[in-house]
């Protein structure tokens, strides 16, 4: 007679198996997408389209999120540099922590929420609904047509936003710390200008956003393409692309910076 | 090469993996006929049209289209086969980020190079024919169903398709718009010299409109013949389908445990009083 703990072990090993599957399933999605990204780049304005829907349409939350997340770095800053004498530092501390970690990480958080989502709903919904059928028999290939413009959208729009998220920071601390506290505008802006490498900070930063930008999209694009038709499957697959993007994005920073920040 | 029939099936068997969908298929559909393929649902009618498609391939037998046998394509090859088919479904599936002028010229504007002004007129001429040239700007949202469905088909003749395939066309439509696509079914099938495969289970507004029908059972080919000798056919099962009576060879009562035994008519006494789950 079988152990009773047979059924257990059996289910663990199935979904273990499962998810090796999905993961296969994945990493070919994304071999086909970039392998047939030639109609993209051959017509832009597939591409440029998309970049408005997600790129653009994203701008608003990740505008006012960084001006308020400077806010919030210019005032708790100065509270602890103060106690050190520092405050003049200020600049510094708001500018190396929204351009290495703050800006491409929180950037990528809320473009997976706001742009992540959106794009699994889009794109299940139309499988749901046999458009990407539709478009199989008019002989158009739905990886080439729906899924790269969509791809390459975000990967460009991904660094932009968070470039973008720490320019406003950035004037959001000296809003807080140079206007409203009163910090020196002269120490502020010259400590900063020299602390700040452009090589090992703001470069390190668009890597950064980059890699996001790419598993976002990837996770995003293949929940959605992947999802079962119905209802029940594409609201599933949605939390499933911010949920996994999220995590995904929060265990490549801490990868990505113990490789790039080392010798600090 | 143009051999009498456009599409010829042969000895078809389709599987997915141990479950037999479609066994020992064979069909031949003559050119610039409409054919209807029919059955009750779950018979393999959609399943044989994806077969036409080149969405699926068979596990035995070939399908012959316009000349090529379809499991012997490639990708592109199959993409090439399917310029020359045009797909109806069921529920229109438009593109809905798209205006019914986009959709209609989605496919023109992907295969060929013809000038804007030339995808115009060709796009308001498609959109005559089905009666919509006036609602080109619409967005599929603010169309009623039977609209939907005719810019659909206005969309599937785009590039004036050798082969026009319907899937389930007139489900979920009011007598108006099912007449009228029905109509449309036949009159764009004999103006634009198309052949026509309808799958359908609305046996009376298909029969009255083609040629001639094939009647699917259980994945088998059970009968074919005209409309006439399919509505005088002796056949319980296909009597019981085209004249839609409840009960006959197709039980109306999905296979379960035994009525009383389910309602524990045997042991009364020991079943909850209405509502039992609440009250305890």
């Amino acid at each position: 007679m079988p152990h009773r703990s047979l059924p257990t072990i059996r289910s663990i090993g199935a979904s273990a198996i499962d998810n090796v599957m999905r993961l296969g399933y994945a990493t070919r999605f994304i071999g086909l997408t970039i392998a047939h990204s030639g109609t993209s780049f051959a017509r832009p304005g597939l591409i440029i389209r998309e970049l408005y829907f997600t790129g653009v349409l994203s701008l608003i939350i990740i505008l006012v999120s960084g001006l308020f997340v400077g806010m919030v770095l210019g005032l708790q800053g100065y509270q602890t540099l103060t106690t050190y004498g520092s405050e003049s530092a200020l600049g510094v501390l708001v500018a190396l922590s929204l351009v290495r970690e703050l800006g491409p990480v929180v950037a990528a958080l809320l473009f997976a929420s706001r742009a992540g989502s959106a794009m699994t709903a889009e794109i299940g919904l139309m499988k749901a609904t046999e458009q990407l059928s539709a478009m199989e028999m008019m002989a158009v290939d739905p990886i080439a047509r729906v899924v790269a413009p969509r791809f390459w959208a975000g990967v460009i729009s991904m660094p932009l936003l968070a470039a973008m998220f720490s320019a406003m920071g950035i004037f959001g601390g000296y809003i807080v710390g140079v206007v409203l506290i009163g910090v020196d505008e002269g120490s502020f802006w010259s400590q900063m200008q020299s602390a700040v490498d452009v090589r090992e900070d703001v470069v390190n930063g668009v890597i950064k956003s980059f890699v996001f930008g790419v598993a976002i999209t990837w996770i995003s694009l293949f929940e959605g393409y992947d999802a079962p038709p119905t209802a029940e499957g594409v609201s599933g697959a949605t939390t499933r692309t911010v949920v996994t993007s999220s995590l995904a994005i929060l265990g490549l920073d801490f990868i990505l910076t113990s490789f790039m920040f080392r010798g600090i | 090469m143009a051999s009498e029939f456009l599409i010829e099936i042969k000895d078809v068997n389709f599987a997915y993996g141990r479950r037999p969908i479609l066994t020992g298929i064979n069909m031949t559909i003559p050119r610039g006929k409409v054919v209807a393929i029919m059955g009750i649902s779950g018979s393999g009618k959609t399943t044989l049209l994806r077969l036409i498609g080149g969405v699926l391939k068979p596990t035995s037998g070939e399908i012959w289209v316009d000349g090529e046998c379809t499991s012997a394509l490639d990708q592109a090859g199959i993409y090439r086969l399917r310029r020359r088919m045009g797909m109806l479904f069921q529920f229109g599936a438009l593109f809905t980020d798209l205006s019914v002028f986009d959709n209609v010229a989605f496919q023109m504007r992907e295969h060929t190079d013809l000038p804007e002004s030339m995808i115009r007129d060709l796009v308001m001429m498609k959109l005559h024919a089905v009666g919509l040239r006036g609602a080109h700007k619409l967005m599929p949202a603010e169309l009623s169903g039977g609209m939907a469905r005719r810019v659909a088909l206005a969309r599937a003749i785009a590039l004036d398709p050798l082969i026009m395939m319907y899937d389930e066309p007139f489900t979920g439509l009011d007598p108006i718009s099912l007449g009228v696509i029905a109509n449309l079914v036949r009159q764009l099938n004999d103006t634009l010299g198309t052949t026509s495969l309808v799958v359908t289970h609305d046996v009376q507004e298909a029969l009255n409109v083609v040629d001639y029908v094939y009647y699917l059972a259980d994945g088998k080919m059970k009968t074919h013949g005209t409309p006439e000798a399919l509505r005088a056919d002796k056949d319980p099962l296909v009597h019981q389908f085209v004249y839609g009576e409840a009960e006959g060879p197709v039980a109306y009562q999905y296979p379960g445990k035994d009525y009383g035994e389910e309602l524990k008519l045997g042991k009364r006494c020991e079943a909850s009083p209405p509502g039992g789950r609440h009250a305890a």
